[in-house]
């Protein structure tokens, strides 16, 4: 399983990007696996919507279930990946890279060192493992 | 009695739980109240039951005894005989659809078919597996588009000319919406002037339009301005229509609407003191993600042979678990079925003719009634095969005097619209005859001269 080490993670598998004041998010590799064929993608937010951390900004439907996204952080919305609605495939062979799901602007940067970071996260995902 | 238990296995499970006879488990009801006397009339064997209950039947009346004017959203069209023949085969005996749906290849080709038949019945792109009739149809029509717009838009515009019970339901759907407004139906509004009226009602705020058309009066009337007013505003435009006046009229889906829905119980199914009937519930395909109840595809199986799928059930607990927001998880399978069988039936050319034929009588009848004195036309807009005439005296009495001649009248509507006391909504279809019609309006003219 592929984890960055750089990134953050939230305990529903989802990553965080910081970049100064901006953060980009995202599904982990376990997430992805866990759902299998990813075949639609939802993001429900559009640029310039605040969002709080624990709302819902997505559902990704795959061959066997269909799954919430929640946000990690508090911030504004600066970008959607809306491209991912034609390739949604795109979310199980490259989580980190092109399939981002949102750029936001943070609320508060300090919020993202309540995350695990790539460690944490790989003992986290081991765990459920069994 | 049916009794599922051995004397061996209920002694085993008083044991295990610790009483010694059956009764001392109703120990906690008050004695009196434990095995009262009942004061019943001695028992009857099958045969007498069957008799009496024979007897009492035939008390009633139905549509097949009378000559019924009465619609107002459903409708007493013939359905050929074939149609219950084929349904009863007992490879459809099960009109469940099963969550191993792909294992019943004849289940999911029928319901794929019903959807092809209806999205080409309604100019739209796809259409779900159905809803319990036409009415809940509808609130999905009102659920979905609020949910479009994600909560951000929260005013629905919804037209009086939709059937009452219609939007009975759509609030009853929507009570747990806290901050959704719908409006444009309230009492007092000018109802011969609506549906246009609404334009002005729709803003920037507004997610769905609804319309009925033709409308609950039956009337005709442009729906293009309407359409243009909601989508101007990036607003969705809902129509419900009588699949069966679409074999005559432009489908909705052709005039720019959103979500077609309708009752399906004109195609062919009974009027059957209520149901079961069945929704109608067609979109485009943009909207697919956003629909209730689920979808059958058509794809190749490993050996390249045609097969059926259930492509899509987005809303649907199986699939979302404790997140679903649809579950539609029986829809009206059988009764989607019967539509199928009864539009391949008589084709594109027989519903055709059953519009016209249902078109045509509704017309005569207008006629021969707006010329009676006393009765008079409420509208002067084109209408379908239901109008609205103004009679002399309260139509609960007119109706009851057209029963002592062998005629169901049409609908009362002062019972919905205060408005429209003396007000009678009179609906034709293929099966009313001229002597029929002819009948209703010697009867009615006798009711002025009394």
């Amino acid at each position: 399983m592929n984890i960055p080490k750089e990134l953050k993670y939230e305990k529903t598998d989802e990553w965080v990007k910081v970049d100064g004041k901006n953060a980009t998010i995202g599904i982990s590799d376990y997430a992805q696996e866990q759902l299998s064929d990813i075949v639609y993608v939802d993001i429900s937010l559009s640029a310039g919507d605040k969002v709080k951390k624990g709302s819902v900004i997505a559902t990704i439907e795959s061959v066997k279930a269909a799954a919430d996204v929640n946000m990690p952080v508090s911030g504004t919305v600066l970008e959607v990946n809306n491209a991912l609605s034609d390739i949604p495939e795109k979310v199980n062979s490259d989580p980190y890279v092109t399939a981002w799901l949102v750029k936001v602007e943070l609320d508060d940067p300090q919020e993202v060192t309540g995350l695990m970071d790539g460690a944490a996260y790989e003992k986290y995902c081991a765990e459920r493992a069994h | 009695m049916f009794t599922p238990h051995t004397e061996s296995e209920i002694a085993s499970m008083l044991k295990t739980v610790g009483v010694s006879r059956l009764e001392d488990l109703f120990k906690v009801v008050p004695e009196s109240c434990r095995y009262p006397n009942l004061d019943l009339p001695a028992a009857l064997t099958e045969m007498e039951a069957r008799q009496e209950l024979e007897l009492l039947s035939e008390a009633n009346e139905t549509a097949h005894d009378l000559a019924c004017f009465l619609g107002a959203g459903v409708y007493n069209h013939y359905s050929p005989a074939a149609v219950d023949a084929i349904i009863r085969r007992g490879e459809f005996m099960t009109a469940y659809t099963p969550y191993q749906p792909e294992i019943s290849q004849g289940t999911l080709q029928a319901i794929f078919e019903y959807q092809s038949l209806i999205a080409s019945l309604t100019g739209m792109e796809v259409c779900n597996a159905s809803h319990y009739d036409g009415a809940t149809a509808c609130a999905e029509a009102a659920v979905m588009a609020f949910h479009m717009f994600r909560g951000k838009r929260s005013r629905i515009v919804l037209s009086p000319a939709v059937h009452p019970h219609y939007r009975q339901t759509i609030r009853t759907y929507l009570q747990g919406y806290p901050d959704l407004t719908i409006t444009g139906d309230e009492t007092g509004v000018d109802l011969q002037q609506n549906p246009s009226t609404l334009i002005s009602s729709i803003d920037e705020n507004t997610c769905l339009v609804l319309v009925q058309y033709p409308d609950f009066f039956g009337r005709i009337y442009e729906l293009k301005a309407i359409m243009d007013a909601a989508h101007a505003v990036g607003a969705l435009v809902a129509v419900s229509s009588d699949p069966v006046s679409l074999g005559l009229l432009t489908p909705p889906g052709d005039l720019g609407a959103d979500i077609v829905t309708g009752e399906g119980q004109s195609l062919g199914l009974p009027l059957s003191f209520g149901g079961p009937y069945l929704g109608i519930f067609a979109t485009k395909k943009e909207y697919i993600h956003k629909i209730a109840g689920r979808l059958v595809g058509e794809t190749i199986d490993k050996d390249g042979k045609r097969a059926f799928v259930l492509t899509l059930t987005a809303r649907e607990q199986h699939i979302r678990r404790e997140r679903a927001t649809s579950n539609i998880c029986t829809n009206q399978g059988l009764m989607a079925l019967a539509s199928t069988v009864y539009l391949s039936l008589i084709g594109k050319s027989g519903l055709k003719q059953v519009a016209a034929l249902s078109y045509q009588k509704a017309h005569y009848a207008f006629k021969r009634l707006t010329q009676l004195p006393g009765y008079q036309a409420w509208s002067s807009s084109p209408f379908f095969n239901e109008f609205v005439i103004k009679c002399p005296k309260p139509v609960d009495e007119i109706n009851f005097h057209l029963l002592d001649h062998g005629i169901l009248g049409g609908y009362d509507l002062g019972l919905t619209y205060p408005e429209l006391k003396d007000h009678m909504l009179v609906a034709c279809t293929e099966v009313n005859t001229r002597q029929e019609i002819d009948g209703l309006v010697n009867v009615l003219s006798e009711v002025t001269h009394e």
